[in-house]
């Protein structure tokens, strides 16, 4: 048992100084989400159904690419952001260390994955 | 980890049925959560019966009546009896509000009764608020000043007195953070609606002059950004106030003078 008073309790180790970069971040990702979406979504969509050599040539076009590479980019950043938050949320202690580092880890494996798929399609 | 079941000890059993009045045609279910930490049993909910044409309108005039006439070892906060001290706050029909001003008009079928969620409780209706008072007193929830005391008053004008409508009527009666489910699950760190209000209630008083030291106090990833804006806090006020809408002024507070 911890003898400790209840201000101290509440008052933790004080504040972290850090937040709101965050908070903005997540704003302006949101925002240009709001536009990126659907042009990801119309595009990707449009490519689908062709042959490999059609296929092949949509996703060759300066901007179809740059859509998907913004998409995949600006989209999984914030996919990570949004984890994040919830990690914090839900797990605490050496577990969320650890999921944050496995989000992470596995958010810019995505990233590059995507990217160098692009790239093949694209180049 | 989150728990999203009850501790053995925690979860909630059937408990004693009281017998119906007699005589009454008019009678009423209450379903009333009890616990006594000195028995060492789990807590139950013990079911009781009262004719509502000898009752008073309100949920707390049900809990007197029970407590006076049925069972005198029924516990529960109750002081002012008309929606200002904030004593009698409890989940009411699944609403966190102040029995003494919720009418047992307002609730269709069974009255369920039971402490404020996610809080330690006392004894039955009693949560422990002892944190929560912690939390409220850790925001300085006074005025700030450095500037030597004026001959009479701090004077502020008319239209700034009126940007502390609907912050400072909160009873603090504990309602809103414990519908939170951010403050259920991160409550030791994250503030709470309740305590965000009263600091944006000392932000935004023009007479205040610590209102750098407060947002710094307030810039954290969890004494803050824990909120998330569900908005339970401003459906449940049993005052009608927004604290949801109050979190987000000192976001934007934030990042004006960040960005």
């Amino acid at each position: 048992m911890q003898f400790l008073t209840d201000r101290k309790r509440a008052v933790g180790n004080g504040a972290g100084s850090e937040g709101t970069h965050h908070h903005w971040k997540m704003i302006v990702s949101s925002i240009c989400l709001v536009v990126l979406a659907p042009f990801f979504i119309f595009t990707f969509g449009s490519g689908l159904g062709g042959s490999y050599e059609e296929v092949l040539a949509f996703f060759s076009r300066p901007f179809v690419a740059l859509v998907m590479g913004l998409g995949l980019v600006v989209g999984l950043n914030h996919f990570k952001m949004e984890i994040d938050e919830a990690v914090e949320d839900y797990i605490h202690g050496i577990a969320q260390k650890l999921t944050l580092i496995a989000v992470s880890a596995a958010t810019y494996t995505l990233m590059a994955v995507g990217l160098f798929a692009l790239l093949k399609l694209a180049l | 980890m989150v728990q999203f079941t009850l501790p053995k000890n925690s979860r909630i059993r059937t408990g004693k049925t009281w017998p119906k009045p007699d005589g009454a045609t008019n009678v009423r279910k209450f379903k009333i959560y009890r616990w006594n930490p000195d028995d060492g049993e789990n807590p139950r909910v013990d079911t009781y019966f009262l004719d509502m044409d000898k009752c008073g309108p309100m949920i707390l005039d049900a809990l007197i009546k029970i407590k006076n006439e049925i069972d005198p070892t029924l516990t529960f906060r109750r002081s002012c009896r008309e929606g200002i001290c904030g004593s009698c706050a409890m989940n009411i029909d699944g609403i966190n509000t102040l029995a003494c001003i919720y009418g047992l008009d307002e609730v269709k079928g069974d009255v369920r009764i039971y402490p404020l969620p996610h809080m330690p409780v006392v004894k039955d209706l009693i949560p422990d608020l002892t944190h929560f008072y912690a939390q409220h007193a850790s925001i300085m929830p006074w005025l700030e000043t450095k500037t030597n005391r004026p001959a009479k008053e701090w004077k502020q004008s008319i239209e700034d007195r009126k940007k502390l409508d609907g912050l400072y009527e909160c009873v603090m009666c504990a309602s809103c953070s414990t519908s939170c489910p951010s403050y259920w699950w991160n409550g030791d760190r994250y503030l709470g609606p309740a305590a965000l209000l009263h600091a944006y209630r000392w932000i935004i008083d023009s007479r205040d002059e610590a209102t750098g030291e407060r947002l710094d106090e307030l810039e954290d990833p969890f004494k803050l950004y824990r909120c998330h804006t569900i908005m339970n806090c401003a459906k449940t006020c049993p005052k009608g106030l927004n604290p949801a809408a109050a979190i987000s002024h000192i976001k934007q507070m934030m990042v004006e003078r960040t960005v």
